[in-house]
């Protein structure tokens, strides 16, 4: 176990969605703590919760009840504007379908993630294009997400998430909408961020493929955790679901 | 690696491992950078010129309003200065005025020498000048009648005398049948110019100056001749007249001395320049409707922009909804997407104002013969560009209000 002190905690969170007859129980008491250092899986079948989870991580949903605590800061009762600066603060997101702005080519991209951070003028701008050195898109600065490939839009989408260097990011299927190969590079990227900078990184994915890169997963069913996996310190088989497997937690 | 470069990565662990093969070998360091440095005026820009077409209807709507309140507002401008031309051009403090005087043209019933031996005996006035202004019948050299405006004024009185005079001096109006014409209402007068003569009512009369630029509001032309003559050709009996012109001593209050006139003369009005100035414009734009008009026309046009401006703004707002909520999920304040929205409008407003007052320019160059031409001061320009902007802005209210409801978990379910 790491001994380092979670940055992101969640303690039974429940959350409704929709309303009367359409009301879903998305969530129903769901605990769990990210760390920095660790790449964390969460895997579960469609429709399990994993985006709700995801949101209510990085303060776009408000749990109906439970608790969320980013950097020692408790969100209960929070208004958006103070949630929105907690994601300016602490979160940095990673979507499925990389939501890039179209009109933006690629540095400009990331600028506006630090924009919107109020980091300006000439040192965001090169912050923004070393980020892109980073995630290998050195050679595409210019180019519009029309002219990059799925897994060049994913890396760009990277490079504005860990742009401001975020303690925790959170990723919703990074890897669904691309290749084999691009796969593997988004989440090699994904584990060198959690390792050599030292952030939590949470990605949600049920693509078996990213488990190498794991150093733990979580298994998430119907809005309940149902297991959680961990890669023994030191191992670094990309082998892990076997070795899991045998350390199945029972504190979750 | 720049040394500046440096130190903003300095504080972070160490990426080079990160780093692709062109990091090291990529010469063309920060070209980069050299690109625009506001983000949410980029933003707005592209967002803006994203789609052309709506652009282009943006553009027109904002243009199409800016031509026809400029074109209404330079009416009503033209116009006004038409009416208190006279007024403004005498040297008179204050007017004096039969009771009831609508305006310029129409001054009423005529006052007597002795209201205008009262006011020569008021304290701090200096002198006392009769105006001779009535409507009168123009008969064509060649048949045919049409109505002028008589003003009988001696110019050695200082009062009011006929401007831009191009040929011909008021000296040469002194002559026996004297008057002066303006080159603009030639045709309507029906005359050749210098030389030609016509009658006005029972009098001969001939035309021994021209001015240029002496319009009509009421496009009854103006036409200048010495007080006894329109006396005359008016059948005005005695030394009545219609207006005095007061010009006050130096250092006495307008206020004062208009006081006291009230005081003393009764059945006339006494009236500072601005208020009769007023009280004519009241008459020809008011009475009539054409101010109403004119102003509705502004109105009218603002109102048909800011509808064309908000519909684009919010459906381009709704267009690009889902980078907003990015935005919002990227931890964006409600105010920095505010601030796009109204970057984009603001955008539009410069844009569609430039168009807007070239078109507005050119319809005031074309106008400038015409019998009433518009008018553009650089106060009438300020306002039409703050009109633009408030117009803008208020169809930025709609995409803010649309923007503000946004889920940011929809960039989830994208
Ligand atoms: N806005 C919503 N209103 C009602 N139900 C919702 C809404 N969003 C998600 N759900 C439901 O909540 C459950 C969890 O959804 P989600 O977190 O998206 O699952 P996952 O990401 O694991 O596929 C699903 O049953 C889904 O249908
Ligand atoms: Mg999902």
């Amino acid at each position: 176990m790491s001994s380092k002190q979670p940055v992101l905690v969640a303690e039974n969170v429940v959350k409704e969605l929709g309303k009367g007859a359409g009301k879903v129980m998305a969530l129903k008491g769901v605990s769990l703590s990210l760390v920095p250092g660790e790449l964390t899986l969460l895997m579960g079948p469609s429709g399990s919760g994993k985006t709700t989870l995801l949101s209510i991580l990085g303060c776009i949903l408000t749990p109906t009840s439970g608790e969320i605590r980013i950097g020692g800061t408790a969100t209960a009762g929070l208004e958006p504007e103070a949630l929105a600066e907690l994601r300016r603060k602490y979160i940095g997101f990673i979507f499925q379908s990389y939501n890039l702005f179209p009109t933006l080519n690629a540095l400009e991209n990331v600028r506006i993630a630090l924009d919107v951070l109020g980091q300006k003028g000439y040192p965001a701008a090169a912050r923004a294009e070393e980020v892109l050195r980073e995630v290998g898109l050195g050679h595409r600065l210019q180019n519009y997400p029309s002219n990059l490939s799925g897994g060049e839009q994913q890396r760009v989408a990277v490079a504005r998430a860990i742009a401001a260097s975020p303690a925790v990011v959170l990723a919703d299927e990074p890897t669904a909408a691309l290749d084999s190969e691009n796969g593997h590079a988004v989440m090699a990227l994904l584990g060198r961020i959690a390792k050599e900078q030292n952030r939590c990184v949470l990605a949600v994915t049920h693509d078996p493929r990213t488990l190498g890169y794991a150093d733990r997963v979580i298994h998430i069913e119907d809005g309940k955790i149902v297991r959680e996996e961990r890669r023994p310190e030191g191992i670094n088989s990309p082998e892990i679901t076997d070795l899991t497997k045998k350390r199945r937690k029972a504190n979750v | 690696m720049t040394p500046f470069f440096q130190s903003i990565a300095c504080g972070r662990p160490a990426t080079s491992e990160f780093a692709d093969p062109s990091y090291t070998s990529n010469a063309r360091g920060h070209a980069a950078l050299g690109i625009s440095q506001h983000m949410i005026l980029t933003l707005a820009f592209r967002n803006l010129f994203h789609d052309r077409i709506r652009l282009a209807v943006t553009l027109v709507g904002i243009l199409f309003s800016i031509v026809l309140v400029a074109v209404q507002l330079g009416l009503y401008l033209g116009s006004s200065r038409m009416i208190t031309g006279m007024i403004e051009r005498s040297t008179g403090d204050l007017w004096i005025t039969a009771y009831g005087a609508k305006s310029f043209e129409e001054g009423g019933i005529l006052l007597t020498p002795r209201e205008r031996h009262q006011a020569l005996v008021t304290p701090g006035v200096k002198s006392v000048i009769p105006l001779v202004v009535s409507f009168a019948e123009w008969r064509k050299p060649a048949g045919g009648s049409t109505r002028v405006v008589v003003v009988g004024s001696d110019a050695e009185d200082g009062g009011l005398v006929p401007w831009g005079l191009v040929e011909g001096t008021w000296e040469d109006i002194k002559a026996p049948e004297a008057i002066s014409a303006d080159q603009t209402y030639l045709k309507d007068l029906g005359i050749e110019g210098m030389g030609s003569t016509a009658q006005i009512a029972t009098g001969r009369v001939r035309v021994r100056a021209l001015t240029r630029g002496i319009r009509s509001f009421t496009q009854s032309p103006f036409v200048f001749t010495p007080l006894q003559r329109a006396r005359n050709l008016l059948n005005v009996e005695g030394e009545k007249s219609t207006f005095y012109l007061v010009q006050l001593e130096p250092g006495a209050s307008v206020e004062e001395v208009k006081s006291q006139l009230v005081r003393k003369l009764e059945g006339a009005e006494v009236l500072t320049k601005q208020e009769f100035s007023d009280r004519s414009l009241t008459a020809w734009l008011f009475r009539t409707g054409a101010g109403i008009a004119l102003i509705g026309g502004a109105l009218l046009g603002t109102l048909v922009g800011t509808v064309i401006v908000a519909q684009t703004l919010y459906s381009s707002t709704k267009d690009h909804l889902n980078e907003f909520a990015t935005l919002r999920a990227l931890g964006s304040s409600a105010g920095y997407i505010h601030k796009v929205i109204l970057a984009q409008a603001g955008l539009s407003a410069v844009v569609g104002y430039a168009l807007g007052m070239s078109i507005a320019l050119l319809v005031l160059w074309l106008s400038r013969n015409s019998p009433l031409p518009l008018v553009m001061t650089p106060g009438l320009a300020l306002s039409l560009f703050a009109l633009t902007v408030f117009m803008c802005a208020i169809s930025a209210l709609s995409a803010i209000v649309k923007v503000t409801k946004i889920d940011p978990a929809v960039v989830f379910s994208r």
